[in-house]
């Protein structure tokens, strides 16, 4: 009997990641909801700390809503290996025969399809409460669903760098914030043009840009960092 | 060409190299440092529209350089480590990086006191000064993330990746910056649309520049050598040489 018998490509191994992490976040369904809700207070935080006043709110509202969008994606990121770290699955995902680059991108991939992406499709809602002027709630949600694709990426990069220690949350912060910016400036900068009236479109593609960038670089990282921490 | 490399990596061959080299460093540091603050901050002509406070840049510009530079050169001694597995440029790279943020600091700090004299305020959401804050930040995301392992050679890989996550992320940070400050505040006065330097203005700046390189390097060869000495304890040829020095009292004598 061969040592390592190969029971299926590259491709099985990837849709199996896919499957796997799905069901696992699915059945948890409070880890999911919980960058949600976390978006939504500190949304409401901010009029309770500022100023009720529509016109102030409406100036800030761009600025506000990315901000915690985020950190709501940055919350997120140190459960995206923690577990399987704790009960030695990743371990099994290094010992594969397929490539980790492609299996830790299908993580990363789950991780924005049930963070990144609702985040997105519920950030219209909290702008209509900070009176966000109308005509930049799709650019603000297609922003946002851009823009986070690329935060789950780099972030991924710093949970894979901190998964095995014991208190990763802050140093995890602390790591990623600073690489997050260009995505926020750009992020932010599109549904400001938005309200403006300015072409929208030149943010877009800088977003899709980053986005492209990440995920031809960001992979090769996460791999590399996760066997740092597996055998550290 | 592989011997070169294999002799490079060995601690104790950099050890002896590094001696010799250093005290040239030193000297060509402290002679370009003197006669750089002499003649920028005596002898320079006072520019015409900052007076002196302009002098500053004789302190800021060349900490401004140093803190990139030295990111880059972590960056680049931690790809050496991961691809060469050199242990030296590991520990060169773990003394760059406090050395790369106190000069970041420092070229934040002088340049918040150019501030006042200038736009008559400590801080300014300038494009230049928020990039540097944020390098500030990765240096200190690198120096804490070495912290946290408990296992060296964790520590030393993670800090490499980390340091080379970030060296590709400063050009994005930086223009995104850029094109950021350019969109919110219109250009109202900043250092780059001062006229150009005359020579007598210029000449001390390079000089200065320099200086502060040598004076790195110097700095990074001296803390090095206390890294090797610091982690190569157990070996033999450190013992010897530590022991080699104690040793003029004989043991028996001691007692």
């Amino acid at each position: 009997m061969p040592l390592r018998e190969h029971n299926g490509g590259l491709m099985t191994a990837v849709k199996a990641t896919l499957v796997r992490d799905l069901t696992l976040l699915l059945r948890r369904r409070g880890e999911v909801l919980n960058p949600l809700v976390f978006f939504a207070l500190v949304i409401t935080l901010f009029p309770i700390a500022i100023s009720p006043d529509p016109e102030l709110l409406a100036v800030i509202a761009p600025g506000l809503l990315w901000v915690a969008a985020l950190l709501a994606a940055l919350l997120s990121l140190d459960s995206l290996f923690r577990s399987d770290y704790d009960d030695g699955s990743l371990e099994q995902l290094l010992l594969a025969p397929q490539p980790l680059v492609a299996l830790s991108l299908a993580k990363v991939a789950v991780h924005w399809l049930l963070t990144g992406l609702p985040l997105a499709l519920m950030a219209p809602i909290l702008g209509i409460m900070l009176a966000l002027p109308a005509g930049s709630y799709a650019v603000l949600a297609l922003s946002l669903a851009l823009g986070t694709a690329s935060l789950s990426l780099i972030g991924a990069i710093g949970a894979a760098l901190t998964v095995g220690l014991a208190r990763g949350g802050v140093l995890l912060s602390l790591l990623v914030l600073p690489l997050y910016i260009p995505v926020l400036i750009f992020g932010a900068g599109a549904v400001q043009a938005a309200i403006f009236g300015e072409g929208v479109s030149a943010h877009l593609a800088i977003l899709g840009a980053l986005l492209a960038a990440s995920l031809m670089l960001a992979p090769w990282a996460i791999a590399a960092s996760l066997r740092i921490s597996i055998n550290g | 060409m592989w011997a070169f490399i294999h002799k490079l990596g060995s601690p104790k061959w950099f050890y002896g190299i590094s001696a010799k080299l250093q005290p040239w460093f030193w000297a060509a540091a402290a002679l370009l440092i003197v006669t750089g603050s002499l003649w920028g901050l005596a002898f320079a002509p006072a520019d015409y529209q900052q007076g002196n406070s302009f002098r500053i840049i004789y302190v800021h510009v060349p900490a401004a350089f140093l803190a990139q530079s030295i990111f880059i050169a972590m960056a680049v001694s931690g790809l050496v480590f991961m691809v060469w597995k050199i242990k030296v440029a590991d520990m060169a790279a773990a003394v760059m990086a406090p050395l790369g943020a106190a000069m970041t600091f420092v070229a934040l700090f002088s340049g918040a006191v150019w501030g006042v004299p200038t736009w008559g305020t400590w801080w300014m959401w300038d494009a230049r000064l928020t990039s540097m804050l944020i390098l500030l930040f990765l240096y200190l995301g690198v120096i804490a993330l070495r912290g946290a392992f408990t296992s060296r050679d964790s520590a030393s890989r993670a800090a490499s990746v980390l340091a080379m996550v970030g060296v590709i992320n400063i050009p994005i940070i930086k223009y995104s910056v850029d094109w950021w400050y350019t969109l919110h505040q219109p250009a109202s006065f900043t250092l780059t649309s001062r006229p150009a330097m005359p020579t007598e203005m210029w000449l001390p700046l390079v000089i200065m520049v320099l200086g502060f390189y040598c004076f790195f390097i110097a700095l990074t060869l001296m803390r090095t050598r206390s890294e090797i000495l610091r982690r190569e304890a157990n070996k033999r040829w450190v013992q010897e040489l530590v022991t080699g020095q104690v040793v003029k009292v004989p043991a028996e004598e001691a007692r």
